[in-house]
């Protein structure tokens, strides 16, 4: 669970994810915060990792990989801190991995009728990012930004020494994609942030958007061995 | 010799004097010394020599001697640019790294740390892995 200043709402994951889903282990990536998310979280029981300083959430989802796999664990769940991603729709990520269908398990807001509904720039900026990147992979994938996913070994070897900094969440689709790991979407239910601040501002989206594809294409060229 | 060319040659050798004093005081390392040391030379032998310059200007093409002078510093710039950008990614890179390793072994050792202080007590959390 990486998670960056997200006091308010890291109590409240932690039950949720402890209620719904007992069996497994959390380890708060703390990446950098200012505020007393570390402790929170440590109060509660759960290991918590605390990086120096902030290396955003690229690199803070890295150190979760090396520590899955340097622990041997067979598949990992990426989960916000901020409290939009919902632990009863643990079961519908793991479906997938247990069925061994896919490699990479991404939970997407867009495939369920949640009701989930954001601002319009978010929504069209989206929807070309699903193009580009279900273009690109020959799937289609609708929701190319969801932080809800399922690692498998081989996809925590692969991130563990190779993962995208700038956007971490799409270009990573691009790279499981070229390293011809196995990516599957399922519906999941994702709310709105409870709490902290997203870390796409929406001011930014039109700059955000030319920088993605530009992230994009560069992963395009990247040699991967 | 002319007030121009003694600038030059002056601030030439200026130059080459910091980098050997740099090298010498350990605060630049050999992988860059070589280039600033070559920089430095050709500088001094260019200021030294107009006729060797007009002539290489001549050579290429140039009307104009010193502009010559500054597509070679101007190229030189760009390389060593170059170079110090993925100098400056491949640290990026190590550093997030070192980071991510720090804060997953500082985890170990609070754990640790744990286990020993409550040794009486029988361990826990073996299982679920």
């Amino acid at each position: 669970m990486p998670a960056y200043n997200e006091e308010a709402s890291i109590l409240r994951v932690i039950q949720d994810i402890r209620d719904h889903f007992p069996s497994g282990d959390i380890i708060v990536i703390n990446d950098g915060s200012h505020d007393l998310t570390s402790v929170r979280a440590g109060s509660l029981g759960v290991r918590v990792a605390d990086l120096p300083y902030n290396l955003g959430i690229g690199g803070a989802m890295q150190a979760g990989f090396l520590y899955a796999f340097q622990e041997g664990y067979d598949a990992a769940i990426q989960f916000d801190g901020d409290g939009q991603h919902h632990a009863d729709q643990i079961n519908r990520i793991l479906k997938p991995w247990i069925s061994q269908e896919a490699d990479l398990v991404v939970g997407s807001r867009f495939l369920s009728d949640s009701g989930f509904k954001s601002s319009v720039q978010r929504r069209i900026g989206a929807k070309i990012l699903s193009f580009v990147v279900s273009s690109i992979t020959g799937q289609r994938i609708t929701d190319t930004t969801s932080g809800f996913r399922l690692y498998d070994r081989k996809t925590l070897e692969f991130f563990r020494s190779i993962y995208p900094e700038d956007y971490p969440e799409v270009e990573a689709l691009i790279l499981a994609h070229k390293k011809g790991l196995k990516i599957v979407e399922v519906p999941s239910e994702i709310g709105p942030r409870t709490g902290g601040r997203s870390s796409i501002t929406i001011a930014g989206a039109v700059y955000y958007m030319v920088k993605v594809l530009l992230a994009i294409s560069v992963d395009l060229m990247k040699k991967i061995d | 010799m002319d007030i121009v060319q003694v600038i030059a040659i002056a601030v030439s050798v200026s130059i080459f004097i910091i980098v050997i004093e740099l090298i010498r005081r350990n605060h630049l390392k050999e992988r860059y010394s070589l280039v600033w040391l070559a920089a430095s030379i050709i500088l001094i032998i260019f200021s030294s020599s107009r006729k060797l310059l007009a002539l290489i200007s001549a050579m290429f093409g140039i009307y104009y001697p010193p502009s010559f002078l500054f597509l070679l510093g101007i190229v030189f710039l760009l390389v060593l640019l170059l170079h110090f950008s993925t100098v400056i990614s491949v640290l990026g890179e190590k550093n997030s790294r070192l980071a991510q390793e720090m804060g997953l072994l500082k985890t170990r050792l609070d754990s640790l740390e744990k286990k020993i202080t409550f040794k009486a007590e029988p361990p826990q959390d073996q299982a679920g892995k």
